[in-house]
């Protein structure tokens, strides 16, 4: 049985710098939602390119290789930064309400 | 001159009594009964001290008071007024209308004449 | 050229290798040096069991008949591993809250402990499964064929080796998976040795892409000029396969049970998933940077019609580098065994947890304590279990052939798996889904999975051709790959598209439809809440549980030693001297959750309750553990009613106040009233008495004239207090009326003569006495009173110069009407109103009234049940007083 199971009661958090680092781990956590979304929308680009009708307009592969790893490679990078800065800023993570709040 | 009285009361009996009373003082007496037209019986009689009672038909003698003092000339008339109600809320509005004495029923004949008395002295000497 | 001796001598070092990792690593966890097999590393390594046998070898076949469409399989669990913060971390926290045990058990447990539910589900990754080990099989005996097809030796027998290698990978799943019960312990050795499968696979495609870029084509650009000179140089992927094969390959991540087992189950640490966000999409994208390059150089070097899904095989050997495709064959052969074991663990996990032991524990029923060994018992079933999966494995592999190309198979156990989906997400998210919604949509969906995909993809000896031309018995709507007319899609969208949909559909309409058990709701709140209390929920009340037989039990599943410190620790905990714990509700709910990490929760469950005697999930129970913002918002509407309430309260109160300062207005006034009413004549006594005691001089008609009018306003005083008794009396209700009978005629005649009694005759009272006999019943007293009153009334205000007083009586409908209408000039409209108050009076003359008459007469009409009102439009002032016949006791 780890500790982390029995989560502590979150108390009243009186201090403004408090206050702050919670608003950002929300924002934080709010930009975690949109990361997936982000990344659906760009790899939904790839259906709006001409297909096999083999005219002159078609995507060439090494093209769509190239744009599809870019994407891959972007969506890595948000989703490193953004478990540095869930590791940085939320200590207290697992007291994290809001998340929950939105999901009923 | 003869000192002339106006008694505004409704009740005859009263109003029977306080004249035998002060007529007897030497004052001339005149009565009204009316609430009503009270304010122009006090200006044509022009008396020199006016008895009112408050409970009047047609017209309270709170009214009265308030729209006499409003006249210009009635400003010093001495108004003694009496209610058989009796409750301090009467004297304070009596007050405020400009009384110059007020006094509850039942009240004793010495009281009235003193009143009466009183009042015409403050008058004569002012 | 190396030979296949060679070949087999590599891979039997390597096996040795991994059980000398797997074996090492577990004895470094158990003497407690291990933290580095509990990192975030290892963790994002083991993860990449995704990547099969069928992504390493079929993920270049699959570039190069369709171009990028294999990179879907990759990008789907990047999504996942992205939406990591919303989605995983809950699902891994739910896993570990619960100790759950596989997601047999995880989507059982949330359904309130359903065996029913835990036996589809594993049914379902059987069924699923199955091809996807055999897949496994084929393609480390096909890497076997290409090197035996270069060996002259010929030893090479394709049977054979299948059986070898099948059987090699269940003795290292079984050595491995089935050391410890408790799958919270986890498994250190296994997970070890997967995560070096894990490198040795991604370098081993590396190393051939790299090989294939830099050694073949000449440097990255001839490559991508290569590309695009290819066959496969341009986009062309088909729009619905490309959104369906994401979706499918991101929903069967989360769903297929050696992927659950890795993540939530062998998850250490929460924190572990922030590193493998990233980590383990990084790992896909390496594994699948050199595939295009691969398929379009096989292409190019291979002759037409060679088995694309081994070019990353026999490019190398082509180009002469024997060791560089040996190294590649051990990374296929780490891909399929370490998917193979995982598997075969995650399944018999399943099987011996929600088949065998529900099975077992029936047959021990009765006994009223749990006997026989069941550690013995739970690892013989997996051993069994997982030598029967491997079994299931080989002759699906011997019946079908192999001759499906590897990436259809693996999609076909995709959307078999990804049927789970609904119920796990829903599960998770809505507390509204109950454990009907998830069988119906279960069995909804994985019904079409079989009608649509898994039988029309066996061949025509499950399902005939006609089924699939012309539907059964000829319904064309029923077509398996043209559901309900929609033609021309892919078959795999297809299934996708009607499986999911209507497994989803049903799922939500079945939930809504039924209603969940007590311990269904209690299991859904904490799932759904997991975030706001990671506790299990109550359920056991242990008043007759026997701790002995507990201990007897615990001690078969977790091991004495282990028992023995478990009930130690709870004694402790709960302060007792003895070595047994009380059997507590808290400590029975920690025993079942101990236990539910070796047997499974609806196991564990059983078991309690076969000791305890049953659970009991009362209602307090639930609102104990009943999620917070439930609580909160019972709360707050708790205060929304008190505070509604209190405004009705103090709206009420509000007008109690109003109506008390009216009562007390009209009490004030009508003792300011009495007061006056008593001064006045008061006034008058006082002043007559004092001038007749103080003066001298009064003749004898003054003092005749002054005794009388003392004389007058006494009578008037007396009148007075008589009138106010009366009245007072009379609204008390406490008024007691003497009915008698007679007729009308004589009370009036009584009334009449008594009203004008020694007064001057003045009024003339006009009657029909005709009209007058009607005889009543009632108090005749009081009627005659309130005949005088009027009578006296019109005597005293009647203004005519010759008063006349008319009255008349009517008998209608039951009821006799009188009334006195005067002629004089009545009473002024304003004042109507008024005239039934207390000291009302119309008129200058005081007549000695004190304005009580007609409020007595009022009340007394009431008493009588009758009434009296003012009669408009008589000429004078007229009075209406009706009356019932007969005296009936009139309402309160």
């Amino acid at each position: 049985m780890n500790s982390r199971e029995v989560r502590p009661p979150s108390g009243p958090r009186p201090s403004l710098f408090l206050e702050r680092q919670s608003y950002r781990r929300r924002r934080l956590s709010d930009a975690a939602r949109l990361l997936p979304f982000l990344g659906a929308a760009l790899l939904a680009i790839p259906l709006l390119w001409p297909g096999d009708q083999s005219g002159s307009e078609d995507v060439p592969l090494s093209s769509a290789i190239f744009y599809i790893f870019t994407c891959w490679a972007a969506l890595i990078i948000a989703s490193l930064l953004f478990g540095f800065a869930a590791k940085r800023l939320g200590a207290a993570e697992d007291t994290e309400p809001e998340t929950d709040r939105w999901q009923r | 001159m003869s000192r002339k009285v106006l008694l505004i009361e409704d009740e005859p009996n009263i109003a029977e009594a306080i004249r035998f009373l002060l007529t007897r003082e030497g004052w001339h007496v005149e009565t009204h009964a009316e609430g009503a037209d009270a304010l122009q019986v006090i200006q044509g009689a022009s008396p020199d001290l006016v008895i009112l009672d408050v409970m009047l038909p047609g017209k309270s003698g709170m009214e009265i008071l308030r729209d006499l003092r409003e006249l210009d000339d009635m400003q010093s008339l001495p108004v003694l007024m009496l209610t058989a109600r009796g409750q301090s809320r009467d004297r304070e509005m009596a007050e405020n209308a400009g009384v110059s004495r007020f006094m509850t029923k039942p009240f004793s004949n010495t009281e009235m004449l003193t009143a009466v008395r009183d009042l015409h002295a403050q008058a004569t000497q002012s | 050229m190396a030979t296949l001796n060679v070949l087999i001598l590599v891979c039997l070092g390597y096996v040795v290798l991994l059980f000398g990792v797997a074996f090492a690593a577990d004895r470094m966890a158990a003497a407690g040096r291990g933290a580095w097999l509990r990192s975030p590393l290892i963790y994002t390594l083991s993860l990449s069991i995704y990547c099969t046998a069928w992504t390493f070898y079929g993920a270049v076949g699959n570039a190069a008949r369709s171009g990028l469409e294999f990179v879907t399989i990759y990008l789907g669990p990047t999504l996942v591993m992205v939406s990591w913060w919303w989605g995983l971390r809950k699902l891994v926290r739910v896993g570990r809250s619960q100790r759950v045990t596989s997601i047999a058990d995880l989507i059982s447990s949330r359904y309130g402990k359903s065996n029913t539910l835990a036996i589809c589900v594993t049914i379902l990754a059987v069924l699923g499964g199955t091809p996807y080990i055999a897949l496994q099989l084929q393609s480390i005996t096909l890497s076997f064929s290409i090197f035996a097809e270069a060996d002259p030796s010929g030893l090479y027998r394709e049977g054979s080796s299948v059986f070898w290698v099948a059987t090699g990978l269940a003795v290292f799943a079984i050595l491995f998976g089935t050391r410890n019960l408790d799958a919270n312990e986890r498994h250190h050795g296994v997970v070890t040795a997967i995560a070096l499968e894990a490198v040795v696979k991604l370098f081993a495609l590396l190393a051939v892409g790299a090989f294939v870029v830099w050694g073949v084509a000449g440097g990255i650009s001839p490559m991508m000029d290569r590309i695009d000179a290819s066959e496969i140089g341009h986009w062309n992927v088909d729009a619905g396969r490309w959104t369906t094969l994401i979706f499918l390959s991101a929903a069967a991540f989360v769903c297929l049970p050696r992927m659950f087992q890795v993540m939530v189950v062998e998850n250490a640490d929460e924190g572990h998933l922030r590193t493998a966000a990233w980590a383990f999409p990084l790992y896909l994208l390496l594994m699948s940077l050199f595939v295009v390059p691969i398929a379009v150089v096989g292409l190019d070097l291979l002759p037409a019609g060679s088995n694309p899904d081994l070019f990353v095989l026999t490019v190398p050997l082509s180009q002469g580098n024997d060791w560089l495709a040996m190294f590649s064959f051990i990374g296929g052969f780490s891909s399929a065994t370490s998917m193979v074991i995982v598997t075969a663990m995650a399944l018999s996990t399943m099987v011996s947890n929600h088949v065998v032991m529900p099975i077992w524990l029936s047959t021990q029923e009765g006994s009223g304590s749990v006997s026989g060994d069941v550690r013995n018992v739970v690892l013989m079933a997996r051993r069994v279990s997982i030598a029967v999966i491997m079994a299931l494995g080989f002759f699906y592999y011997r019946l079908s052939g192999g001759g499906a190309a590897l990436a259809s198979i693996g999609l076909v156990a995709f959307a078999g798996f990804s049927q789970l989906l609904p119920a796990l997400v829903g599960g998770m998210f809505w507390r509204g889904a109950t454990r009907t919604g998830a069988l119906v949509g279960l069995t909804v969906g994985f019904l079409l999975w079989i009608y649509t995909l898994l039988l029309p993809g066996m061949g025509g000896a499950l399902m005939p051709e006609t089924v699939l031309q012309n539907g059964p018995f000829g319904w064309s709507w029923l077509r398996p790959q043209a559901l309900f007319g929609i033609e021309g899609m892919d078959p795999m969208v297809h299934t996708v598209m009607w499986s999911l949909s209507l497994n989803t559909v049903a799922f939500c309409v079945a939930s809504l439809l039924s209603f969940p058990s007590p311990l269904e709701r209690l299991q859904g709140a904490q799932f759904v809440n997991v975030f706001d209390h990671s506790v299990a929920p109550r359920g056991w009340t242990g008043s007759v549980a026997q701790s002995e037989d507990l201990m007897i039990m615990t001690q078969r599943i977790l091991g004495t030693v282990p028992a023995q410190e478990f009930f130690q620790a709870e004694a402790e905990r709960q302060g007792g001297r003895t070595s047994l714990p009380e059997p507590t509700p808290s400590f029975l709910e920690r025993l079942e959750r101990e236990l539910s990490g070796s047997v499974g929760a609806a196991t564990a469950h059983a078991m309690i309750g076969q000791i305890v005697g049953g659970s009991s999930v009362s209602v307090e129970d639930l609102l104990a553990v009943a999620d917070e913002s439930a609580q909160l918002l019972e709360y707050s509407s708790q205060l929304e009613a008190k505070s509604a309430e209190l405004t009705l309260t103090a709206r009420k109160l509000r007008e109690a106040n109003t109506k008390l300062t009216q009562i007390s207005e009209q009490k004030d006034s009508f003792l300011s009233q009495v007061s006056h009413e008593l001064r006045t004549p008061m006034t008058s006594i006082r002043a007559f008495s004092e001038i007749m005691r103080d003066s001298d001089g009064l003749s004898h008609e003054e003092q005749k004239r002054y005794a009388a009018i003392i004389h007058d306003e006494a009578l008037r005083l007396t009148r007075l207090l008589d009138d106010l008794l009366d009245l007072s009396v009379l609204e008390s209700g406490r008024v007691n009326l003497n009915v008698g009978g007679d007729t009308l005629r004589s009370v009036l005649d009584r009334a009449v003569s008594s009203a004008l009694a020694g007064a001057g005759q003045t009024l003339t009272v006009q009657r029909t006495k005709a009209s007058e006999r009607i005889p009543l019943q009632t108090d005749l007293d009081r009627l005659g009173q309130v005949f005088i009153n009027l009578i006296s009334n019109a005597q005293k205000y009647c203004d005519a110069e010759e008063p006349v007083l008319t009255i008349s009586a009517h008998d209608v409908g039951g009821q006799v009407i009188i009334d006195f209408a005067d002629n004089g000039s009545g009473i002024p409209p304003e004042a109507r109103s008024m005239v039934f108050e207390k000291f009302a009076r119309v008129g200058v003359d005081k007549a000695g009234g004190a304005g009580l008459g007609l409020a007595i007469c009022r009340e007394i009409m009431q008493r009588l049940g009758g009434e009296i009102s003012y009669l408009p439009g008589q000429g004078g002032a007229a009075f209406r007083v009706r009356l019932p016949m007969a005296y009936r006791q009139a309402a309160q």
